[in-house]
């Protein structure tokens, strides 16, 4: 199946928000950063209490009536024709580029596609549509960027992360080997398949850590939980963020970090 | 092989005994460094062999060139068969993979052929023909450089274009010394000498010479070969009698399709812009020609593919021209290596076609093991969509779609009772939003009680950590 060719919209004045399960309950913190960086943009965001799980856990375990289940009651939270952003490649690649497929045969297969074409990835989102130009108010510092597979092969975004960071003045990137090798998350995978994946994590906590780096951002969270998972545990000094609550860390003003909404 | 039975050979593995193997070779070293280095070596000699070239649209022709040859296939093999035969050459068909081997051994007893030089031929490994015509009293050499040491090891392939890549020079140089005497050395052609030296023999002692083939194309009745030492066209120009297997998928319609995934293929295999050796065979020797073989037969093997064929998904795996950059890619494939899958074709082609050949029961391990990256679609030059048919099979392999009920041999033989249930109840709270952020709130407010220790996970991290509030909590204060 051929791949549409990506259109981008105009600025919208108002969008969803689809945080994903991970940001939900580990991570709220980089929802919200993405959250304040898209209302500094000057847009309305709305955040369907309805939405749970995209359904990916269960679709790439093979489990596909069940991602099914889970995937339709998410369908119907996005009445309005605004874009639907995603803080996520991996979720966002979901739903963009199988929503469609998971739906084939159903009744609900138009919808699907109608949905699946106004899912964003949050970052592409804010570069290629917002055209957000970033401030950076922070110290000097040097860090590391993983792109997920996802949002680099599957959503071809693999420039949209390093140029964003190109936009900081006092961030330097750090460069890794084998930047664009997968870190071993692959979600049920880790868990299936420990011995290889723990292998895979450890050699891309290598590379980041001979990069110098001390700090790693990502734009997914599965990565984030792997990377910083066995760096954690292998008590190395690296620290890990969404790229998202780092982007808004530096550039948001002592009045913006004032309203209490960040993490503490 | 063919009905799914345990391989009867002693040096064969097991494609459901997919974790040990894994965990051995996670935990060798030796493994490790030499896969990585050859890996790390071969994707960045693809890379500089590409720099020129307008790469998406080269893979988009390959793509559609082997998309419209399969779509064709049943006319183009009927195409092919005429021409073959006109050009004089025999055809022969085989259903499965103990039926190929029948017929070469028919063909070899025909002549009283004794001995047998084989150039690399993968399909030949699908058939274990080597083992069915030793048991036959027909002893089968190989001549390419890299499955000659796998045979004198006693080993299978752990790559397809290079099947003694899990060795390193020191570790030839040993086996070399233990079979042939040759004498311990790090020189690579030192040592390439003296396997040369003990091949040109045999080739001249052969009965017959047995080769794959990379096009058969329908138009002309031609075989192409790829090959990069010669022992191709030896084996196919010097014994008298040639017999060329291979599957039924290689089919091309014209001369002009074979242009551009020649170009793909040896750029994606090895990074050469062109290998040494293309042979193009179109028969045998004619009265006025001073050599060739008098014989040339080809074998044209199904073993799974034709039921391949039916399903519009599956499809796609035949595109397959075996060039092996998806296993070059592939970080799972360079962790464990090739022998760790069991199977003839390993890495992420051998994920997806493996299951047809063994039966989704004997391969249920092999479509999970990978964290669907997306590497091996990206370098894929005729752009088979192998994460999605990995994740096809993942549903085949549980009976995951009553939509879409599985078809492949084997199908559900994954499917547990205790992991069918968590899915369920995952459904259960992820369908119902109030259940789902009752739930939620309840764990961020437990917290504290969250388990430290998470199977697999936690054996090399530490487990996330539940925040204070959910987004959604959070999100519900903001609006109030």
């Amino acid at each position: 199946m051929a791949d549409p060719i990506k259109v981008y919209p105009p600025k919208p004045s108002k969008v969803y928000f689809f945080g994903t399960c991970l940001i939900d309950l580990f991570y709220p913190e980089a929802g919200l950063a993405g959250i304040h960086l898209l209302e500094r943009e000057g847009i309305e965001v709305h955040f369907p209490p309805g939405q749970t799980c995209c359904g990916q856990p269960a679709y790439t375990s093979g489990y596909h009536d069940e991602a099914r289940a889970v995937a339709a009651a998410q369908l119907d939270l996005f009445r309005e024709d605004w874009p639907i952003v995603v803080p996520s490649g991996s979720c966002g690649g979901m739903m963009r580029k199988h929503y469609s497929h998971l739906f084939r045969d159903t009744p609900r297969q138009e919808q699907a596609k109608a949905v699946a074409a106004r899912i964003w990835e949050l970052t592409d989102f804010l570069l290629n549509v917002c055209h957000i130009q970033l401030e950076d108010l922070g110290e000097p510092t040097t860090v590391a960027l993983h792109t997920s597979c996802s949002a680099r092969r599957e959503l071809g975004l693999a420039t949209v992360g390093p140029t964003l960071l190109g936009q900081l003045k006092n961030v330097t990137l750090a460069e890794q080997v084998r930047a664009e090798e997968c870190c071993g998350f692959g979600g049920t995978f880790a868990v299936r398949h420990p011995a290889i994946s723990g292998a895979m994590v450890g050699e891309k906590v290598d590379a980041i850590v001979d990069s110098g780096a001390r700090e790693f951002v990502t734009t997914d969270c599965g990565c984030l939980m792997n990377i910083g998972g066995y760096a954690e545990k292998e008590r190395l000094p690296l620290s890990g963020q969404h790229i998202l609550s780092f982007l808004w860390d530096r550039t948001c003003s002592p009045q913006e970090s004032g309203s209490g909404e960040q993490q503490p | 092989m063919s009905q799914g039975a345990a391989p009867q050979h002693p040096h064969r593995t097991l494609a459901r005994e997919f974790h040990p193997r894994a965990r051995a070779a996670i935990h060798n070293p030796q493994i490790r460094r030499n896969f990585r280095k050859a890996m790390d070596g071969l994707m960045a000699k693809r890379k500089a062999a590409f720099e020129d070239w307008d790469l998406e649209a080269l893979r988009t022709l390959g793509a559609n060139i082997r998309r419209r040859a399969l779509a064709r296939l049943p006319e183009l093999l009927v195409q092919l068969e005429q021409q073959l035969i006109a050009n004089g050459i025999q055809v022969h068909w085989a259903n499965d993979a103990d039926e190929a081997c029948h017929i070469v051994s028919n063909i070899c007893s025909a002549r009283h052929a004794k001995r047998v030089i084989k150039g690399k031929s993968m399909v030949s490994e699908e058939m274990e023909l080597n083992d069915y015509l030793d048991e036959h009293g027909i002893e089968a050499l190989e001549s390419d450089l890299g499955e000659y040491i796998v045979q004198l090891a006693e080993e299978t392939p752990s790559h397809i274009i290079m099947p003694a890549i899990h060795k390193n020079t020191g570790e030839i140089s040993e086996l070399m010394h233990h079979k042939t005497g040759t004498d311990r050395s790090n020189d690579v052609e030192y040592l390439t000498a003296s396997a040369r030296a003990q091949l040109r023999e045999k080739f001249m002692q052969a009965d017959v010479g047995i080769s794959g083939v990379n096009f058969a194309v329908a138009e002309t009745g031609t075989l192409c070969l790829v090959e990069n030492e010669g022992n191709g066209r030896m084996t196919t120009t010097v014994p008298p009698c040639h017999i060329a297997v291979t599957g039924i998928e290689k089919v091309v319609p014209g001369m002009e399709d074979v242009t551009a995934l020649l170009a793909l293929l040896t750029r994606s295999a090895t990074g050469q812009h062109i290998t040494t050796y293309f042979n193009m065979i179109s028969g045998p020797r004619k009265a006025d020609e001073l050599d060739g073989p008098e014989e040339v037969h080809v074998v044209l093997v199904d073993n799974g593919r034709s039921t391949i064929y039916q399903d519009d998904e599956l499809l796609d795996t035949l595109r397959c021209i075996r060039c092996g950059a998806c296993m070059n890619h592939c970080p799972v494939y360079t962790r464990v290596g090739g022998h760790t899958y069991g199977t003839t074709y390993p890495g992420p082609i051998g994920k997806i076609l493996m299951p047809h050949m063994v039966g989704l029961d004997e391969g249920r391990h092999l479509p999970s093991a990978s964290s669907l990256c997306g590497a091996c679609g990206e370098v894929c030059p005729v752009k088979i969509p192998i994460p999605d048919l990995l994740v096809r099979l993942r549903q085949e392999a549980v009976d995951g779609d009553k939509l879409h009920p599985a078809k492949v041999r084997g199908h559900g033989a994954k499917r547990g009772t205790v992991e069918a249930m968590i899915w369920k109840g995952w459904e259960w709270m992820h369908a119902r939003p109030g259940i789902y952020r009752m739930g939620t709130s309840m764990g961020a407010r437990f917290r504290k009680l969250q388990p430290g220790k998470f199977g697999g996970w936690t054996q090399y991290r530490t487990a996330p950590k539940l925040a204070a509030k959910t987004l959604h909590q959070r999100m519900k204060e903001r609006s109030q």
